[in-house]
């Protein structure tokens, strides 16, 4: 049988995939307050707030790995989770089964405008601690952990996506944002929580990231457990959200 | 170019296809037709693909739409009942990345001006109104030169200029050579359009043929319809009641020969009247039971 061409080459479907995803990503405002706004936001804030310990380095070597956590949690967990459930719930990705788009191209176009919104977090946060909080740290060490964080949140925002309904998932990821801010070690150190709370909240992805970055951005000493902890979750959450992913 | 035998798909009860054989040629525009849940979008969602079937066979242009679908899919045109876009998605955005999707796409400008929203361009597919996404559903489904045009219900919502150049568009397509299935509730979209029109009630097909032989050569005729219980005597008036129902005659207990200008508005009618009001249809019909039966309809007919 004659096979004509009738798909597009991959290339040329993937750059108009990943323009879109892109721009739908800093088109909606509530998107650019979780994206930009409140890691920035935290990080004045706190970097002025006296609850840190001693001798520990400047507030600024604490918040810059726990707010470009915050970073990646805001656009994978949140942004990304709940865009992917409410494009369900509006059939966009029942549509798109419909059309020659290859699965492969989606995936590599979300993930693609995901990673250019977080490189472009990370180099403005970094950027915003060098110039005001006299921060200094070498960055490429840490961009292997930046990745699997990444990785991590994403397989989270979307596990939330395939298991819940749009609204859920609004709430869901909200929620578990909130929660993570406050248990994460990300702007508040883990050892301010109540003691019972203190190796749960420290075995969980925002901890473990943060203080993995902590080390990496060279204010601390790396420990294998929490970089091979956050991996484990990484497998876990990445599984899960391709097990749960729906189409429609 | 579209063939289903024997295709069965069931969600539990009352839900689903039973035993659909359809064979839709080349170029040819079927509509279906058939009250709510009685399985139209199922057929269609099958032939697309998005389902599969628990039983039979669904061939569409040669391929079976679920295992050859990267073969399959490129050919087809699909319009969703609903929805479809990026709410925050430019109509012209909206237009230019799924002709990005084709090796030859129809030209953006060319596929606005063709549906009518060429002056819509820069809006947002949420600040829409429902003809207008049902327009851009379309032109989404035309972008890659389709062969098979799968659209269900088209022009449910518009107005009835969008409707006029909805018609035009779909039979702009049919004279192209596109073979054209779409989904209506309208008898009178699936008369101006069809070459041929298939009644679907409670996951069957109840008849099949042009709109003239379906509505019969101005002399009408009889709809057989059995259902589990017998009518209410408030049922049975209801049912005499419809505008399409001429008189209706009891042959045996839950069945009824009922004469009607019109049968396939009538299978229309009785069906939504029996969904909403009970009792639950066993069999509903153009044509009624044995020789006899028609005889004593057509001559000693009730009241």
């Amino acid at each position: 049988m004659r096979e004509p061409q009738l798909v597009a080459p991959w290339p040329r479907s993937l750059r108009a995939q990943l323009r879109v995803e892109l721009l739908l990503l800093l088109r909606q405002p509530e998107n650019l307050l979780v994206i930009l706004v409140l890691p920035v936001l935290l990080l004045a804030l706190f970097a002025g707030a006296r609850i840190f310990p001693a001798g520990a380095g400047r507030p600024a070597d604490f918040l810059i790995p726990g707010v470009i956590t915050v970073a990646l949690m805001s656009t994978g967990m949140v942004t990304l989770g709940i865009s992917t459930a409410y494009q369900r719930y509006y059939r966009v990705l029942k549509r798109l089964g419909g059309s020659p788009l290859p699965t492969f191209v989606l995936v590599l176009a979300k993930a693609g405008a995901v990673l250019l919104v977080e490189v472009g977090q990370v180099a403005l946060l970094l950027v915003i601690g060098r110039l005001f909080f006299g921060w200094s740290g070498e960055v490429l060490g840490a961009l292997p952990l930046m990745l699997l964080g990444s990785v991590c949140f994403a397989g989270l925002g979307l596990t939330l996506a395939g298991a819940l309904r749009a609204e859920l998932t609004l709430g869901g990821a909200n929620g578990l944002y909130l929660l993570f801010l406050v248990v994460g070690g990300v702007v508040l150190p883990i050892d301010h929580l109540p003691g019972w709370l203190q190796p749960v909240a420290g075995a969980l992805p925002p901890a473990l990231l943060s203080s993995a970055l902590r080390a990496a951005l060279g204010s601390t000493a790396q420990t294998g457990s929490t970089v091979l902890l956050l991996a484990l979750w990484t497998v876990v959450l990445a599984g899960s959200a391709s097990l749960l992913f729906r189409w429609e | 170019m579209v063939s289903l035998r024997g295709v069965t798909k069931s969600y539990g009860p009352r839900r689903g296809v039973m035993d659909l054989d359809l064979e839709v040629a080349e170029g040819e525009l079927l509509a279906v037709l058939g009250p709510n849940g009685a399985g139209k979008t199922t057929s269609l969602e099958i032939m697309e693909g998005y389902r599969r079937p628990d039983r039979g066979t669904v061939r569409v242009l040669g391929l079976d739409p679920v295992r050859d679908r990267r073969r399959c899919i490129p050919q087809l045109g699909i319009m969703l009942q609903e929805g479809g876009v990026y709410p925050s998605l430019a109509v012209g955005e909206a237009v230019r990345l799924f002709a990005a999707y084709f090796a030859n796409p129809v030209p953006p400008e060319e596929l606005l001006q063709l549906v009518g929203l060429s002056d819509r361009a820069r809006s947002r597919y949420r600040t829409l109104s429902g003809g207008e996404r049902q327009r851009l559903s379309l032109a989404l489904a035309l972008v890659g030169r389709p062969r098979v045009l799968f659209l269900d219900e088209p022009t449910a919502g518009m107005d009835p200029r969008a409707r006029l150049l909805t018609w035009e568009a779909v039979r702009e397509q049919r004279r192209r050579g596109v073979t054209v299935l779409l989904t209506t509730h309208s008898m009178e979209e699936a008369e101006r359009l069809a070459d041929r029109v298939a009644i679907i009630n409670q996951g069957r097909l109840v008849a099949l043929d042009t709109p003239s032989a379906l509505i019969g050569a101005g002399g009408g005729g009889v709809v057989e319809l059995e259902t589990i219980e017998a009518l209410t005597p408030e049922g049975e008036a209801r049912l005499l009641a419809l505008a399409s129902v001429e008189r209706s005659r009891e042959v045996a207990p839950g069945r009824y020969l009922v004469r009607t200008a019109s049968p396939p508005q009538a299978l229309v009618e009785i069906a939504s009247l029996l969904r909403d009001e009970g009792p639950p249809v066993l069999r509903l019909q153009v044509g009624g039971g044995s020789l006899e039966e028609v005889f004593l309809e057509l001559t000693g007919g009730s009241e």
